[in-house]
């Protein structure tokens, strides 16, 4: 038995929209498997994952919370997938435009205007922008993988944010615990509905960067360009498109993004630099992108099923003991049977009997 | 002195190598499984129980490899037969690799591990200064070494190894040929499984024989990196990995030695390492695209 | 430990041996939340254990919750939140990371009481904080160090340069001093609180350059497995490690939480809970030294009859004369530090052989 996928002449308009929820019902029935062989009532594990967080207004305010660098971050690499640019520092990115933005309330605390909340987005933006100019400027120049350059690129500002709240902006009212002064009232991004819960504004700028950059790349000469370039760079260069600025252009964008994300972050959410202001957003936002297959209306679903899935996490975790390693895993199966029902967007799956594989082939593998 | 600092490299190297060469050869084929964290990880939870239950490090060593591969297995069906996305489901395999070590592991918490005994060959290892570093080390030591070794002759000294640089520079064109790429990638993507499975026992039966959760810390990261590094090249990734544990480990000595760096620069220095030796590797263009596997990452579906 | 927490109940609630238990039906309910895996055999094992001696001391009364691997940063208030909002009484906060989110959230739930590790900010009076001082811990490490050292040199293992580790290398090479003046310590930054494979790079290293004893400010057994390895003696930290050095190991420091967090569940359960600012050592029992085993009986009645006279108070491992590193004097003659000063530590005492990275 073999699977062969054969190419449909056009996307499945049917499975576009059954794909997401067919891989739903596979990784309900598959959870449900898993929480039963845990020896946990399957029903219950998950109406906690996925219902249990929707049923307040502060958990839903807390799902705005989580799902906005998600969000932010996501549709910003949209751009660099689309147009094959491998971003995978947003995490590098996220930071430095949390430390950029934050410049303002921490070297310069006496400075209360307001004009210091738009300087900081704008600082936090250029800071994202600029740390991902690095792998973009190596790779456009030296054609240096980036890949790995970006990668590496955040290990280095996690380092530097750590040295930097332990040593020169530590608070220096905070008997020298690791982290800045707090920030003061202008600097701290307004809660959009204070009265109900703490979700801040970081979310709209979410929704608005995520409906310019579906229309940019739906309907303009340059979300063409992306694309173009990205499926075929020799293409590109006949319709006299630079992949080199293209480069620029991806990383610039999605570092810009992901700078935003971060310092809307930590004026919104957090309130002060600490070592750690990330659990992994700029990683889990690649998952959403993807997830979201690119389209920045899709990635704002597919950000709020994923920080759904924390949330779901955690309420499960309290109610009936199910520990945050199973969360884990299951948000991984989860991603798995998302990614595999895509499949059947753009192929038809037929199973065929075959008893032997082509024999060249399987003499070749013995790697 | 010396002697025991290079042992201490190479214990930090060895992992790193393992798991770099084999996802060397799943790159060699054109496949880039960024699940090698996940895979690490599931590798290291396999040795370390089934050496408790079974009392053998060895077993242990062996149950690792297949889980590995297993795991590699999952990643092949999903990237290969059903065409996702590589990045993102290596991404996948890395969040349920961890999450899954985790869940298996909690029984095994805070029990001392079965280490693997260290090889010592009579009269040789006695040899002063180069006797231990030579020929009294862990024998999983002498395995990264034949890997290298092997991998090097069989991706250019083969037929078989001809194939699969084949399929990895141009799947359609070898598919003209009448291989069959898919089952090519399959097999190297168990190898390179195979292979993390095993540096994942190296860190749970040799360099800490314990279990803790995470114990990885971002090592099947930083192979992914070497093979980058290294230009696809086996004996690069080899002087690759000891350049990386040479810098992790000479970091620590600065440092007890007295040197006044900020520990978080020290802590920089292999990242900034490595990114700076990628920019001088790829600023020779020609050099890189050629070792370059052209077809690295893109989606193969046989044409009917 | 039954004693010990009724002597503690005594001290720093100033109320008679608790007993006169009122009759509640509801379970009390305690809720954690750890900043690491349960199973880092470290820092949030030891407090996991704590919750597990709860079940054990309350029984039916308690009803226990927790929530592990919960980043610092905007995660945790939410966290917090939804302990506060699912019926919990009294919600520990295990890391100092959790301090502000903690405050905030304290500030919407006056009803509910709350517990942080290691913090200083106690904004509502729902809020109170804990610490251990396990720099007693580190002195008779130290004192034993230079006894059992033919070298004269201890490599340190440290994580990050926060005054609670500053402290503890002080308080270790005091110890040390007060045997053999002329005794050296070799520190090494980490980075990490909990890296097996980085720790144990980091012992190899100081094993390499001459250190015959090992001791550790971050939270995995690698250093002490490495240690058992190259034949050199080494420190518990957190938790008994004897069992990953049955002849390396000289003693431990153990943080056992247990005694606090029954103490504390008890009084909520009983209505008399307060506010407090709670900073204990060995004499409280909360920070418990495992037992002096790999040495000579003379070096372990010394090592005894030290642990006794910081329990009884009769002495303070920061006692004068002591001059800061540069040679300034800092205490006079039987001056004692203060706990200000000792919790917001960024300078080393006279005869540290390292520069404190800023």
């Amino acid at each position: 038995m073999r699977i062969e996928l054969v190419k449909r002449p056009q996307q499945s308009a049917l499975f576009s929209i059954l794909s997401p929820f067919l891989a739903l019902a596979l990784t309900l029935a598959a959870g449900a498997v898993m929480f039963f062989l845990l020896g946990k009532n399957p029903v219950t594990a998950l109406y906690y994952f996925f219902v249990d967080p929707l049923l307040e207004v502060w958990s839903l305010h807390e799902l705005a919370v989580k799902a906005a660098p998600l969000i932010l971050i996501a549709v910003g690499l949209s751009v660099c997938f689309l147009s094959k640019n491998w971003n995978i520092g947003a995490e590098g990115q996220f930071i430095i435009g949390a430390v950029a933005g934050s410049i303002l309330p921490v070297v310069f605390p006496g400075l209360q205007s307001w004009i210091v909340l738009p300087l900081m987005l704008l600082m936090g933006i250029a800071g994202g922008a600029a740390y991902a100019a690095i792998p973009a400027v190596l790779k456009a120049r030296f054609n240096t993988n980036e890949i790995l350059t970006s990668l590496m690129l955040v290990y280095v500002a996690q380092l530097f944010l750590d040295w930097l709240v332990r040593g020169p902006w530590r608070n220096p009212e905070g008997f020298n615990f690791p982290e800045t002064r707090n920030f003061h009232a202008y600097a701290v991004l307004p809660e959009i509905l204070p009265a109900s819960g703490r979700a801040h504004w970081g979310f709209v700028f979410a929704m608005v960067a995520a409906l310019v950059l579906w229309f940019v790349l739906s309907r303009t000469l340059k979300g063409f360009e992306v694309k173009v370039i990205g499926q075929s760079p020799r293409a590109g260069r006949f319709a006299g498109f630079s992949s080199g600025r293209m480069v620029i252009f991806a990383f610039l964008v999605s570092g810009a993004l992901a700078g935003l994300a971060g310092i809307s972050e930590v004026s919104g959410a957090i309130g002060q630099l600490r070592p750690s202001i990330s659990p992994g957003y700029g990683f889990t936002a690649i998952i959403v992108a993807f997830l979201g297959r690119l389209n920045p209306l899709g990635i704002i679903a597919a950000g709020l099923v994923l920080a759904l899935s924390y949330l779901g996490g955690e309420a499960a975790q309290i109610s009936i003991g199910v520990s945050d390693k199973v969360a884990r895993a299951f948000q991984g199966m989860l991603l798995f049977f998302v990614l595999a029902c895509d499949t059947l967007i753009h192929y038809r799956i037929r199973l065929v009997r075959t008893a032997r594989m082509d024999a060249k082939g399987a003499q070749a593998g013995h790697a | 002195m010396l002697e025991s600092v290079l042992i201490t490299i190479a214990t930090a190297a060895t992992p790193l190598l393992i798991a770099a060469v084999g996802e060397l050869v799943v790159e060699r084929s054109g496949v880039l499984n960024l699940g090698v964290e996940g895979m690490m990880i599931m590798g290291a939870i396999t040795g370390f129980a089934v050496a408790i239950v079974t009392g053998s490090a060895w077993i242990g060593v062996l149950g690792a490899i297949l889980v590995g591969a297993a795991f590699a297995l999952l990643f092949g069906f999903l990237t290969l037969s059903l065409v996702t996305n590589q990045v993102a489901t290596g991404l996948a395999l890395t969040l349920f690799g961890l999450g899954l070590s985790g869940m298996i592991g909690e029984g095994f918490v805070g029990r001392p591990g079965v280490k693997l005994g260290q090889v010592d060959i009579p009269f040789l290892s006695d040899l002063p200064h180069v006797g231990r570093l030579l020929f009294g080390q862990d024998p999983l030591f002498y395995v990264s070494l034949l890997l290298t070794a092997g991998v090097a002759y069989f991706l250019f000294s083969t037929r078989a190894g001809l194939t699969l640089r084949a399929v990895g520079d141009n799947h359609d064109s070898a598919h003209a040929q009448g291989i069959n790429v898919v089952a090519v990638r399959y097999l190297a993507v168990m190898f390179g499984g195979a292979c993390a499975g095993l540096a994942g026992a190296y860190l749970s039966l040799v360099y800490t024989p314990q279990w803790v959760e995470n114990m990885t810390a971002g090592r099947g990261w930083i192979a992914l990196a070497l093979v980058v590094f290294a230009s696809w090249r086996p004996w690069r990734v080899l002087a690759g990995a000891y350049l990386f544990g040479g810098v992790t480990i000479g970091q620590l000595h600065a440092q007890a030695l007295g040197v006044a760096i900020p520990s978080q620069l020290l802590s920089a220095l292999p990242y900034l390492a490595t990114i700076a030796v990628l920019v001088i590797i790829s600023r020779n263009r020609r050099l890189t695209m050629m070792n370059t596997p052209a077809s690295l990452g893109r989606p193969f579906v046989p044409e009917r | 430990m039954r004693k010990t927490f009724v002597l503690l109940t005594a001290a720093t609630l100033g109320l008679a041996a608790a007993g006169t238990a009122l009759a509640q039906d509801e379970p009390t309910k305690a809720c954690f939340i750890y900043v690491g895996p349960i199973g880092d055999f470290g820092w949030t094992y030891q407090h996991h254990q704590g919750l597990l001696e709860v079940e054990e001391a309350l029984g039916d009364a308690v009803e226990t919750a927790y929530l592990e691997s919960v980043p610092e940063g905007a995660d945790a208030e939410r966290a917090i939140e939804r302990f506060a909002r699912s019926g919990c009484d009294i919600i520990f906060t295990t890391s100092f990371g959790y301090m502000d989110a903690t405050n905030k959230v304290a500030g919407r739930f006056p009803d509910v009481k709350f517990e942080h590790a290691t913090g200083y900010k106690r904004e509502h009076p729902n809020v109170s904080t804990y610490n251990s001082r396990f720099y007693e811990g580190r002195y008779i490490q130290g004192v034993i160090a230079a006894k059992m050292s033919e070298a004269g040199v201890a490599g340190y293992i440290a994580s990050f340069p926060i005054p609670e580790v500053v402290m503890g290398i002080n308080a270790f090479v005091l110890g040390a001093q007060s045997i053999n003046p002329d005794f050296k310590v070799k520190v090494v930054w980490a980075n990490t609180w909990f890296d097996p494979g980085k720790e144990a790079d980091a012992a190899k290293a100081l094993i390499d350059q001459g250190v015959d004893i090992i001791t550790q400010h971050t939270d995995s057994t690698a250093p002490m497995q490495v240690a058992a390895e190259r034949g050199v003696k080494a420190f518990g930290q957190a938790s008994d490690m004897i069992e990953f050095g049955p002849e390396t190991q000289l003693t431990a420091i153990v943080d056992d939480w247990g005694p606090y967090y029954v103490e504390r569940v008890k009084a909520v359960r009983e209505g008399t809970w307060e506010q407090v600012d709670i900073w204990a050592g060995l004499a409280e029992g909360h920070v418990v030294m495992a037992p002096y085993t790999n040495m000579p009986d003379d070096v372990k009645a010394l090592a005894q009859k030290v642990e006794e006279s910081i329990r009884s108070g009769e002495f303070h491992p920061f006692t004068g004369p002591i001059n800061k590193q540069d040679g300034t004097p800092w205490l006079a003659e039987g001056e004692v530090a203060d706990d200000a000063t000792l919790l917001g530590m960024d300078f080393y005492v006279e005869g540290v052989d390292d520069q404190l990275p800023n």
